[in-house]
């Protein structure tokens, strides 16, 4: 290689007399770290600060009907109207926890058990790990739309499974109390494979000997588990729950799909973000939506600097 | 420099005979036999949880409407493709599987043209900061900045135009090529570009002839998985495409606005939608896994 390759751009150069060409060369050699990073971070600022600038100055105004039409500044009224309503908004914050709580605790749960068997190489590893990644890569609102037809009280599969072990149908989607439980199950069927992945690189970093020590000392499979496995994971796991934790607070899709607008008839599902994109392009209230927008944020901006915290705490 | 190439040859023919393969030690039996039963019973549960929903949508997809509503005929039917007939022709799924597909892959390919520069940069000055900007689009709810761009663009009258699609969904691919890319260039040696330095080449010669294609397998993963979140991509669609441009996530959702749900339809169209997604997912295995846990094991 060493002999094949004389310095090209060298070779290119000595032909030639230094011009702008070369000239160019040297300056962009010079800033490549911007000219290299800018355009990506022009193109996302451009499209984040500016339509969130918006945002914040709507959440201030009266804004709503046609984005085009005529608006006044009320200042922190939205603000108000939106933290003291207790009949949309503190609902939608509750099952917005609520989701992303039960769905990250049941995904993390199930997705160490998961990667735990994952764990050993065993014969027809290849399948389960095909298995895994099906859900994972499958459109949400198609499974949105799959799990609508298997769990429709009539003629849904899952009524048919539990009429087989003798439990009376359930209304699963079409229930005020069981609708949100329903869509809890259907992210941690998508979503608990990213889990098991996340998890499952993270156990195979792990180094084997502190494992071996403990099991030469004579700990049982569970205590190796609790007090060197899973002390020694937690970084992973916190990174886990950090990128899932982002997307469940945001869910969309499979609520949408599954419940139409806003979160179904009594509003079973309607989390923040199917509230503010019901506002928004429902309801055309601009002003609110922006507010209830903001306020999301902050609560996302909230728990992911919570977690990281956490994780430092962890990592030392 | 040629000395120094053989320096390295010698080094590594003589290294290999004298260290030989270390005898290695027979691996102890995981657990007692009761543990193997366990665990394999455990990988079905797990598979069966996994893919027995996905076989419900396909048969319900083979099924008349008719043998949908029987119960009793869960199982044993008579297959027809009539409902795939109905959804590809009348109901112009072909038009809707080209719009999906291009605009996944135009904002595929512009992201990967924009962020694995950036993400190279970003590595390599560890510009922390400005990697936050950029990931900073991952956290921000998706509907805050649609309703500003929605305005924007209808200005514009782009709305409705492959132009507005493309550009919303990079917004979704770019952030997720620069955290994979980047992950992906700190993984990679720095001897590397600086030995080519050496040789004489310019710090941006050194990336596009030695980093670059080196960095191939991480852009293949960036790529395809931000081909796969385009492709699944339903609100941004929901909003800025219009009746010439929708996507096929928006098309399935369409199709329940009806009063009556056609069933095998609806099950056709998604079983549409997915199968192309999970064909790719199969044939790209390791880079998908690869690019899900990118980051996720070091500190």
């Amino acid at each position: 290689m060493s002999v094949m390759t004389p310095p090209r751009s060298a070779a290119r150069n000595a032909g030639r007399a230094p011009g702008a060409r070369e000239k160019f060369s040297d300056w962009a050699n010079r800033h490549r770290k911007w000219l290299f990073a800018a355009p990506a971070m022009a193109f996302v600022g451009v499209l984040i600060i500016f339509p969130l600038a918006w945002t914040l100055y709507l959440s201030l105004t009266d804004s709503q009907g046609s984005v085009r039409a005529a608006t006044e500044f009320i200042g922190l009224e939205n603000y108000l109207t939106v933290l003291s309503d207790v009949e949309r908004f503190w609902p939608a914050v509750g099952r917005t926890l609520t989701f992303t709580g039960i769905a990250l605790v049941c995904e993390v749960a199930l997705g160490m058990g998961i990667a735990l068997l994952l764990w050993r190489p065993f014969r027809g590893e290849k399948w389960v790990r095909v298995a895994i990644l099906l859900p994972l890569v499958a459109t949400p609102v198609a499974v949105g739309m799959m799990w609508r037809l298997i769990f429709d009280p009539n003629i849904g599969f899952a009524n048919q499974l539990l009429a087989a072990v003798g439990i009376p149908a359930q209304p699963w989607l079409s229930g005020q109390d069981t609708a949100l439980g329903t869509t809890i199950f259907m992210d941690v069927w998508q979503w608990t494979p990213m889990v098991v992945l996340i998890l499952l690189a993270g156990l195979t970093s792990l180094s084997e000997e502190p494992d071996e020590a403990a099991r030469m000392d004579g700990a049982n499979a569970f205590q190796r588990f609790f007090f060197i496995t899973l002390p020694l994971m937690m970084p992973t796991v916190i990174v886990a729950i950090l990128l899932r934790g982002i997307d469940a607070l945001k869910t969309f899709d499979i609520l949408y799909a599954t419940k139409g607008k806003g979160g179904g008839s009594f509003h079973e599902v309607e989390t923040l973000n199917v509230y503010a994109y019901g506002l928004s392009f429902d309801y055309n209230q601009y002003g609110l939506s922006s507010a209830v927008l903001i306020l999301f944020f902050m609560i996302i901006i909230g728990s992911m600097w919570l977690l990281t915290m956490r994780k430092k705490a962890v990592s030392k | 420099m040629t000395v120094l190439n053989e320096n390295t040859k010698t080094q590594t023919s003589a290294g290999q005979p004298r260290h030989p393969r270390p005898v290695r030690r027979p691996k102890k039996p995981l657990g007692t036999r009761a543990y193997k039963v366990f665990r394999v019973a455990a990988l079905i549960a797990v598979v069966l949880f996994l893919v027995a929903p996905l076989f419900w949508m396909l048969l319900a997809s083979l099924k008349t409407n008719v043998d949908i509503y029987d119960t009793a005929k869960s199982f044993i039917f008579s297959p027809t493709f009539e409902n795939y007939a109905n959804v590809l022709q009348r109901n112009n799924y072909f038009v809707f599987i080209f719009n999906s597909f291009w605009v996944a892959f135009v904002s595929t390919a512009l992201s990967l043209v924009l962020g694995v520069p950036a993400a190279y940069a970003m590595s390599r000055f560890t510009m922390h900061r400005s990697a936050l900007v950029v990931l900073m689009a991952r956290v921000i709810p998706g509907v805050s900045l649609l309703v500003p761009w929605y305005y924007v663009f209808s200005n514009l009258k782009m709305v409705g135009g492959f132009e507005v699609l493309i550009l919303s969904h990079m917004f979704v691919a770019l952030p997720l090529i620069v955290y994979i890319m980047m992950s992906y260039f700190d993984s990679l040696p720095l001897e590397l570009e600086e030995s080519a330095q050496v040789d004489g080449l310019t710090p941006i010669g050194a990336f596009q002839r030695i980093t670059l294609p080196l960095s191939v397998a991480g852009m293949a993963t960036a790529g395809i998985l931000s081909f796969i979140f385009s492709w699944n991509n339903f609100m941004f669609a929901l909003v800025l495409s219009g009746s010439k441009t929708k996507t096929l996530p928006v098309a399935i959702f369409d199709f329940v606005s009806y009063a009556s749900i056609d069933w095998g339809g609806l099950m056709a169209a998604a079983t549409v939608v997915t199968i192309p997604i999970m064909i790719i997912a199969l044939f790209t295995q390791k880079y998908i896994v690869s690019g899900m846990t990118a980051g996720a094991t070091k500190g």
